[in-house]
Formats: structure tokens, sequence, C-alpha cells
């Protein structure tokens, strides 16, 4: 299991310095000289020079990334040019009122799709299975902006129930802070709902059918014990697996809903520093959310090694 | 001439073996919730080509006098902020909608597709290098990568259309690497290697036309995606660009005037709606129809 675990480890480091390369690239696509886009109206050739100088741009391109990755790995994601604060922090700032969304999305999204998963398998061909499958395929086929305003159209506007957007913090006062994110919470995690329910499906119609479930129903146990002991237990691994995986969407995701709901993440800094043309945050945000995404992809690895009874002896 | 008219003939009834395509159709037919989908797929795409003549108004024309109307015989779907007429501005959606969705798809196949029939069919070191470039590119959430391509190239239906293709591009890799790793194990392809054809011409020739259902089931369900990327890139003002009519603009826009007219939020996002759905019912019911394992 060491073994697996030290080799998936050493996989990850040159995914993570490609992934550095390509955001780097990326500022190469830029129209025109980005020195122009700092000096906005200025134009004078002295002044263009001197911030080509500082930004490193005079030099050539292997040199610049490798002047841009040594900062990156000191913790320097560079400064913004609009907020003239440096990248890190602004993210260090985002970052947590994301977490907050994602982590409501996904107990939200686990919550609701776990038990549709095992309802539909249960009663497959059934009613409940079609019911189920056509609430996930909706789930999968709504954009999250759009579920958005139509539940601000109709919790908040209509019935008055919860506030159409903003966002207060836990730390301030939670009760607020849950009635600003549980609705931005249930859009983010709706689609997450229907890709767990069709994969909790899967697996359970897997595990139903398999040797311990039957030896389990032969000894005489009632049908919710073998459900929720034998089946459910292994059917979990893979789905805990591709859950964990599911946590990327949440990160594109929370770009759209946050910008609905007016909320102050990690996706409004982004979609912000795009219409500022605010290039080292776009930057800076695609690659810790790369970073995390792929460190989130090493976890779900990991987990799946540790949950699962014959990959330990691997 | 001794056969008695009348009586009955013994027939012995030869079963004829049916071709792949043949069940595949049968299978998909036998789908109402796929052959659903695939009406208002072709619903959709013909609104689309006929825009300009089924619109009932010309979608950017303004009017002061028509501001923010309700639904009415004049006007089905109401009109918007500039009264502009949402139902011709929906119709004429449809058609940057479908373009992206297209377009997209055949950008991220036009990319993925070589590369993955080149990383299964070689192998070895080219494999190692196309599927480490893949990986990257999966390690960036596909939104968050397409904002950034958006936001570097600048916005427009264009650049929107280029981004996404590019970020879908490493699925059709995977899909197509996989198909090509197990298709050129066949005998069919030994065969074609053993008379001497050269190895392109016998991935283009005897492995390609084999993966194709899977790349088909893939380019289905990747539209049904890619409009979905290009209505969030519009609604965030990196796609279609004012005035013409998309989607996820006229979303956008219709936020500002929510309580006092969601006609301008519900149709556009219902049109979304029902576009996806049935694109992934489509994608749906040909997976299972390909399926060899399927009945």
């Amino acid at each position: 299991m060491k073994g697996h675990l030290g080799q998936r480890i050493l996989q990850v480091l040159p995914t993570l310095l490609l992934v550095s390369i390509l955001v780097f690239c990326l500022q190469q696509l830029m129209p025109g000289d980005p020195a122009l886009v700092l000096a906005g109206e200025e134009r004078d050739p002295q002044v263009l020079a001197q911030i080509r100088a500082e930004l490193w741009l005079d030099r050539s391109l292997p040199i610049q990334y490798l002047h841009w990755i040594g900062g990156v790995l000191q913790g320097d994601l560079g400064f913004s040019w609009r907020i003239r604060q440096p990248v890190l922090q602004l993210v260090a700032t985002k970052l947590p009122v994301t977490l907050q969304l994602g982590v409501m999305a996904f107990i939200i999204a686990v919550g609701i799709g776990v038990p549709m998963g095992i309802l539909s398998a249960v009663k497959r061909n059934t009613k409940w299975d079609y019911i189920a499958n056509g609430i996930g395929l909706a789930g999968l086929s709504t954009p999250n902006f759009w579920l958005g305003i139509m539940l601000i159209l109709l919790v908040s506007v209509k019935l008055g129930w919860l506030p159409p957007s903003g966002y207060v913090s836990l730390a301030e006062d939670w009760r607020q802070s849950l009635a600003t994110t549980i609705m931005p919470a249930f859009v983010l995690g709706n689609a997450i709902a229907a890709v767990l329910m069709r994969h909790t499906r899967s697996a359970m119609l897997t595990a139903m059918d398999q040797d311990y479930v039957r030896t389990a129903r032969a000894k005489g146990l009632p049908e919710r014990v073998v459900i929720l002991r034998h089946a459910l237990r292994n059917a979990l691994v893979p789905v805990v697996t591709l859950g964990a995986l599911e946590l990327g969407t949440l990160l594109s995701g929370a770009v759209l809903t946050e910008q609905v709901f007016s909320i102050p993440g990690f996706g409004k800094l982004i979609v912000d520093a795009v219409f500022n043309r605010d290039y080292p945050v776009v930057q800076g945000v695609v690659l810790v959310t790369a970073t995390v995404y792929v460190m989130l992809n090493l976890l779900a690895d990991v987990l799946y090694v540790v949950i699962n009874p014959r990959m330990r002896g691997a | 001439m001794s056969a008695v008219i009348g009586q009955p003939t013994a027939t012995v009834r030869i079963p004829v073996a049916q071709s792949p395509r043949r069940i595949a159709v049968q299978r998909f037919c036998r789908r109402p919730a796929a052959i659903i989908g695939m009406f208002v797929v072709a619903v959709f795409i013909i609104t689309a080509l006929l825009a300009p003549w089924i619109a009932p108004y010309d979608p950017i024309k303004t009017s002061w006098t028509m501001i923010r109307k309700a639904p009415s015989w004049a006007n089905w779907m109401g009109t918007d902020e500039n009264g502009r007429d949402v139902l011709s501005r929906v119709i004429w959606g449809a058609r940057a909608s479908m373009m992206a969705g297209l377009v997209s798809v055949a950008i991220a196949a036009s990319i993925g597709v070589p590369a993955g029939l080149a990383a299964g069919f070689i192998g070895g070191r080219t494999d190692m290098v196309l599927s480490r470039v893949v990986d990257t590119m999966l390690a960036v959430p596909n939104l968050i990568l397409a904002i950034a391509l958006a936001a570097f190239l600048g916005p427009s239906l264009q650049n929107a259309m280029i981004a996404i293709g590019i970020t879908a591009a490493p699925i059709f890799m995977r899909v197509a690497r996989g198909a090509t790793m197990d298709a050129a194990t066949n005998d069919y392809v030994e065969a074609a290697r053993a008379l001497g054809n050269p190895a392109w011409r016998v991935a283009v020739r005897h492995v390609l036309p084999n993966i194709v259902p899977p790349i088909l089931v893939q380019a289905t369900l990747a539209i049904a995606g890619a409009i979905i990327a290009e209505a969030a890139l519009s609604f965030l003002g990196l796609g279609q660009q004012p005035p013409a009519p998309s989607w996820g603009s006229m979303l956008n826009s219709a936020q500002r005037f929510l309580s006092q007219a969601p006609w301008l939020a519900i149709f556009p996002g219902a049109a979304i709606f029902l576009c996806v759905m049935s694109f992934n019912l489509v994608g749906d019911g040909l997976r299972d129809a390909l399926d060899p394992r399927g009945k």
C-alpha cells in the first residue's frame, strides 16, 4: 500500500510542474503588450520600459518562467495590478468563503444523491427508479446559474424566506451565515447530487448481485440490514472516491454560483479579475485551483486504498 | 407445377446475421426517452437553422414603447429591458448555442481523437507524453480553464468556442486512447499489419472506424456540456457579446429585473435546460444502444 501511495505522490509532481507551465503560458495568449495594459493611459516609453523590467518581460520566456515559478515556490503568486495586494493574500481571504460553500454543498449533495441512488437501485425498474433517474438527469441538465436565479425568484422574491444575495461569515453570525449560504450551497450541490445518485445506483446494483448479499439474504437477515450493512457498505467504496473527484466540479460551479448570489469568494475573485484584466490574479487563482484539484485527486486515491480492504495488502 | 393452391407449405427461416449498426439502431429505437430527446434536438437544430425566417421580430431591434412587457399574444415570451422580443431572441440564441456546441465539440474531437489514436496505437513514449499533457489539462477544472482562456483570448463567441473546445479535448483523447488500445488487439488489426500496411494506414483505415461508437457517445454528451459552458461564459460576459442574442447573456441581464420581469429569466433558462437534457437523453440512449453487452 505504501509503495502504491508513494508512486502516486511521485506522479503528482510532474503534473504540478506541467500545470505551472500551462498557467504561465496563459499570459502569452494575451493580445498586446502586458506593460501597455498595466500602464493604462500612460504611453511614455521610459515608463513602459520600467514596467517591462519590473515584470521581467524584457527577458526570454524560460527566464521569465523560472523567475515566476521561483516566486511561486516561495509563496509569491504575484501582485494584483488593480487591488495592489499580493495575490496570495487575496486568495487566502477569499478561499475560506468558497470552502464553506463547498463543504455545505457537498453535504447537501451526499444527503440527496446517496439515498436517491439507494432507492433507485433497491426499487429497480419501478416508478421510484424512474422518478429518481428523471430527477438525476434533470439535475445534470440544469445550469446551476439558472437554478440559482429561479430559486432567488421563488424563495427570496416571491416567498421572502431567505436573502437573495450577500454573505455573512460564520464567525460573525452563524445563523445569518447559514441563511445567506444555504441556497447557493443547494444550487452548487445539485449537479453533484445527480452524479452521486448515478454512481450510487450503479454501485448498489453491482453489490446487490454479489454472493455475499445472496448469503446474507439466505441467512434470513431482514432486507433493510442486507441493504444497509452488506450492500451499501461495499457499494460506498467507489462512490466515496468518485465523490471526492467531484470536488473539482464544486470549484468550477462556485464561479457561477458566487456570481449569481454575489458571494465574495474565490469564484467571484477570478471573474472580477478577468474583467479588470488583472492577469496575475487570474493566473494565481487558476494555479491554486489546479493544485487543490490535483491534491483532491490524490486524496481520493489515498481514500480508495484506505477504505478498500483488498487494496490494503497491495 | 405440382403445388396445390391453398395447401400450406413448410417454410424454413434462415437466421440472417444483422449488422451491428442495424442492431444499435433497433436498440436505440426501443428507448422512448432517447427518441423524445432526438426529436427535441431536431427541433432545436431546425429552429437554429431557420431563425431568420421563423423569428417573429428582429432580435436586436429595440423599442422604447415596449420595455419589459409581460408575455402576450403579440409577444409570446414578453419583451426585455430594451423592448426586444424575447421569443425572437430565444430563437436566435438557439443558433449561438447550437453553433457553440457543435463547433466546440468539433475542435475538441479534432484535437483529442488523433492524439488518442496516436497514444493508444503507438504507445511507449508517445503515450506517456500525451497522457501527461492530458493529465495536466484535466488537473484544471474545465470551466476555470475555459474562463482563463477566454479571458486571455478576449471575450467573444468565437474565443469561447475555442476555449471550450480546448478544455474538452482531453476527454476525447482519453476515450479514443482507451478504445484504440482495445481495438488494436483484434485479429483484423494483426492481419492488416501482417499484410504489410504501414502503421498510419492500419490506425486510420482499420482502427479509427472501430472506435467511432464510444467517440460518438462522448461527442453527444460533450455537446450538452459545451452548450452549458457557452451559456456560462456568456452569462459571465465572456461569450457572445451584446446586442447579439445568446441564452447565457439573456440570463445575465435578466438578473437585474427578476422581481419586475421574471419571464426574462424563465424562457432562456428553460431553453438551455431542454436542449441540454435532450442531448443527454440522446447520449444515454446511444451509449446503451452501442454497448456490446446490452440487449
